[in-house]
């Protein structure tokens, strides 16, 4: 659903050159990414129960998951794109579209509503000129909302990248956002 | 000691290392154990103890582990699973003690492991516990290290080896069969059950999935007994727990009480500081968005299984969220369904179809263009939604704040119907 909300632009990556190559098989992948997968599979009983730590490694280093990565992860642990395709797209964490250079996690479950993620929520669309699920112009930031981020004694709550904010204000989202370039 | 599990966590100091852990009485449950005890005394003090899952279910633990398959002719591997990935809208204790303690939840797993004969286990970790997954990292390298986990632990013959496994963030891989599958690399949803997974698990393995609280409480019944574990808590149940209390309140936080020990009012007004100036009680979720509403009348019910119970809710996860006068019941509700609806993993139809509409009737009423015939549909759907239509708890858990909020806060409902707007707004 997340994934579905982002509305960005095409990127003119090296993905895409890729792709116009044909380079569609598992040599789409770079040998650190095909050594990071390999250790994953070793570690489980049969080639596709290592889909997700794939999926993670890849998206580690290239930011989402394009349809090459798809064919490419799938062609590697001699799954069909669709199988790889019905897991990458159900976790929320996964990003089938391409995001910004940081992820911004708002947090919108309960805990946060009645204490006013909304007004949160206003204050960035003003500041990055983006609703959840777009990224903004720079390609600096993309803007999610997330379910419960386990923060509701210091609600509201937001993630940026791996960084947890709490007690979040309207007044100090500037200060927090100057942290990213 | 009436708060074992967090007696050595203060908010700002640093987690525990190995060595600060051994000086506090750390892993001597587990020489006692590797020293003294079988598996079958294990299982039975746990039994004895009356520990009752902290997840949400309640579940007897020992009773749990009872229906793994022991002896020779056991298949192998077996699995212990820890789930760390607390999600339940509301709650916060699992990160408490995952980011406070990591090695009493390493210990207490290979104590259950031990308890199972288990040769691997996992921690299934949300993937937004980052400090949590650091910290775990290391303390399961140090164990490793000092022979706490690996091959013949400690000169015992017993082995286990543990892995930390990070998800990719979706509510349903709570589900103990969904995180099955999530760790199978597969979609997050429910199995069939029969079999269970203690019978045919992770890999059609026998399994046994437990909550991180749970786990944590293992290495004190297995230092001080089953009966000092019952004397702590009071009522039916033993032990202590993990309370927290999130909304509008002074002080809002997470405190280790002996079970039942507390009643609503008290953890709201003497532990969480009363409300806010300026507002007033007018709901709570006792343990997470999925339990049934209390309000005020249920004011001085007492924080336990049963209790809770015995006034229409379920103690759940023990992490309360307060509904406070100023905040719309409908908006409070809807908040809940679209994250539900959104977190369905589709698998079953009443679960998939039911609760979007059941989201879209619950914003059209919150936009002031909701009828009397939405209200008998919501009155349905937490029928056809409710306990035996699905094959997880997700739907039925979904309903239970609906049908509660139909009950006690009609009136709020029913303005919103003949006033055209939400009265809040």
């Amino acid at each position: 659903m997340i994934e579905q909300k982002l509305n960005k632009k095409q990127s003119n990556s090296d993905n895409t050159a890729s792709y116009a190559e044909g380079v569609l098989k598992e040599h789409y992948l770079t040998d650190k990414e095909r050594t990071a997968i390999d250790h994953e599979i070793a570690m489980v009983p049969h080639k596709s129960a290592a889909v997700i730590e794939a999926l993670k490694i890849v998206q580690n280093n290239r930011r989402w998951i394009s349809d090459e990565s798809v064919n490419a992860i799938a062609a590697y642990l001699q799954m069909s794109p669709a199988e790889v395709d019905s897991v990458a797209t159900f976790y929320n964490l996964i990003f089938r579209k391409p995001v910004g250079r940081h992820v911004i996690l708002l947090c919108d479950s309960i805990s946060c509503y009645v204490m006013k993620y909304g007004d949160i929520y206003t204050a960035l669309q003003e500041k990055l000129r983006i609703r959840f699920g777009e990224t903004t112009g720079d390609d600096c930031f993309t803007l999610l909302p997330n379910a419960c981020l386990g923060c509701c004694d210091h609600a509201p709550a937001l993630m940026i990248d791996n960084d947890l904010y709490k007690d979040v204000t309207v007044t100090c989202l500037d200060r927090i956002l100057k942290k990213y370039t | 000691m009436e708060h074992p599990l967090t007696q050595y966590i203060h908010p700002g100091c640093p987690a525990f290392d190995l060595h600060e852990y051994e000086m506090t009485g750390g892993y001597s449950a587990l020489q006692k154990v590797l020293t003294s005890m079988s598996y079958q005394e294990v299982q039975k003090l746990v039994q004895d103890s009356g520990l009752k899952g902290r997840g949400g279910a309640g579940f007897n633990t020992g009773m749990k582990w009872s229906f793994v398959p022991m002896g020779n002719d056991a298949p192998h591997p077996k699995y212990l699973i820890a789930n760390a990935d607390e999600m339940e809208p509301g709650t916060f204790k699992d990160r408490m003690l995952l980011e406070g303690n990591p090695h009493q939840l390493i210990e207490g797993m290979i104590l259950a492991a031990y308890a199972i004969q288990a040769d691997i286990s996992y921690i299934f970790l949300r993937w937004a516990y980052k400090k949590a997954a650091q910290l775990l990292r290391k303390s399961i390298h140090e164990a490793y290290a000092a022979g706490y986990l690996g091959k013949n632990i400690r000169g015992s013959g017993f082995s286990l080896e543990m892995h930390l496994h990070t998800g990719v963030g979706r509510y349903m891989c709570g589900e103990e069969t969904a995180l099955l599958n999530a760790l199978e690399g597969k979609r997050a949803t429910p199995r069939s059950k029969p079999p269970f997974p203690q019978i045919s698990g992770l890999y059609g393995k026998p399994t046994i999935v437990n909550n991180v609280e749970t786990l944590c409480n293992l290495p004190h019944i297995v230092n001080n007994g089953a009966e000092w574990f019952r004397g702590l808590g009071s009522g039916d149940d033993g032990g202590t727990k993990l309370y927290g209390v999130s909304g509008k309140v002074n002080n809002p936080g997470c405190w280790e009480l002996p079970i039942g020990s507390v009643t609503v009012r008290e953890l709201v007004e003497e532990y969480a500081g009363g409300m806010k100036n300026g507002y007033q009680l007018k709901g709570i979720l006792p343990g997470g968005a999925s339990t049934d509403f209390l309000t005020t009348e249920h004011l001085d019910v007492k924080m336990d299984f049963a209790s809770v119970q015995a006034a229409g809710s379920r103690l759940g996860t023990g992490t309360m969220v307060v509904m406070d006068d100023a905040t719309c019941p409908v908006g409070f509700v809807h908040n809940l369904q679209h994250f539900f609806a959104q977190e369905s993993c589709g698998w079953c139809t009443p679960c998939r179809e039911g609760l979007p509409w059941v989201e879209k009737m619950l914003l059209s009423l919150e936009h002031g263009t909701g009828t009397n015939e939405d209200m008998e549909l919501l009155q349905m759907h937490t029928q056809w939604l409710g306990p035996g239509n699905t094959f997880c708890a997700l739907a039925p858990g979904a309903m239970e704040p609906l049908q509660s909020a139909l009950k006690y806060f009609r009136e709020d409902f029913e303005r919103h119907i003949t006033m055209h707007k939400c009265p809040y707004d």
